[in-house]
């Protein structure tokens, strides 16, 4: 009974970090400028590897396979904020200009 | 010492969590290794408050709740306007002030920033951040200042 719900659990984990991860590529695809498109993929390291390692755990129990996927969450969670700032910093360096909404220019 | 002891301690479970294997011979090499590793990086000088924040694991666990609740928050809103198209996103970007008085402060609350969804910090300059944001209300809650407040009480 319980090992069904774990699985029924750990399913819903890796389908909705499916999901989370195709809306990030459609939004990479969708949306208009550099910028913008750094907040779609934002989704995808985010809440979708979160969710998907999650459901691996619960597929793996409490062993050493959960430890490991609990490092390689951390290690995601800490490096991909600073890989993002990276990117973004280079383009404005790089002059290229933010696209912005003429309705709430600040 | 402390700072080397908490290195050390990481290091050790690091070593266990990821090597499953518990015969004296392994155990004695990843004593060892930590001994040794330790040893080095307190010879290099890098082992300090920056490398081991101790000082900020008390209070950072109740901070990292409270930013898992956010995160899940602006990925929803992130997701439906990505689902909603182009015509849903107003992109703007913004100077906010940074009351952390310190380096790992101001780090901590650029990566929190750039960890939310719909907001990236782009640049940091004489205590300001220059923040981009998916939608003139990302913005707004950023001027709010809960989360500069959060993170500048973690450093007391």
């Amino acid at each position: 009974m319980l090992a069904g719900m774990v699985t029924v659990l750990s399913s819903a984990c890796l389908l909705l970090g499916a999901f989370l991860i195709i809306s990030g590529a459609v939004g990479v695809l969708r949306f208009p400028d550099f910028f913008t498109r750094m907040h779609a993929a934002g989704v995808t390291e985010t809440l979708a590897t979160t969710l998907i390692l999650l459901g691996l755990m619960l597929f793996a129990g409490w062993t050493i396979v959960s430890f490991k996927l609990l490092l390689i969450l951390l290690f995601i969670l800490i490096t991909s904020p600073v890989a993002s700032h990276a990117l973004t910093k280079a383009a404005l360096h790089g002059n290229l200009q933010p696209l912005v909404n003429e309705n709430n220019e600040q | 010492m402390k700072h080397c002891l908490s290195l050390a301690f990481v290091l050790m479970v690091l070593w266990l969590g990821n090597s499953g294997y518990y015969s004296p011979l392994l155990l004695s090499l990843g004593a060892f290794s930590v001994v040794f590793a330790v040893w080095v990086s307190h010879r290099m000088d890098v082992v300090d408050h920056e490398s081991q924040p101790l000082h900020l694991s008390g209070h950072i666990s109740f901070f990292y709740c409270w930013l898992v609740g956010k995160i899940i928050l602006s990925n929803i809103d992130v997701v439906k306007r990505i689902w909603l198209g182009n015509k849903s996103i107003s992109p703007c970007f913004a100077r906010l002030p940074m009351d952390q008085k310190t380096d790992m402060g101001k780090v901590i609350y650029a990566n929190s920033i750039t960890l939310t969804p719909g907001t990236v910090s782009m640049d940091i300059e004489n205590g300001t951040v220059l923040v981009h944001a998916l939608t003139a209300e990302n913005i707004a809650e950023l001027k709010g200042g809960e989360m500069n407040r959060r993170v500048a009480d973690l450093e007391l």
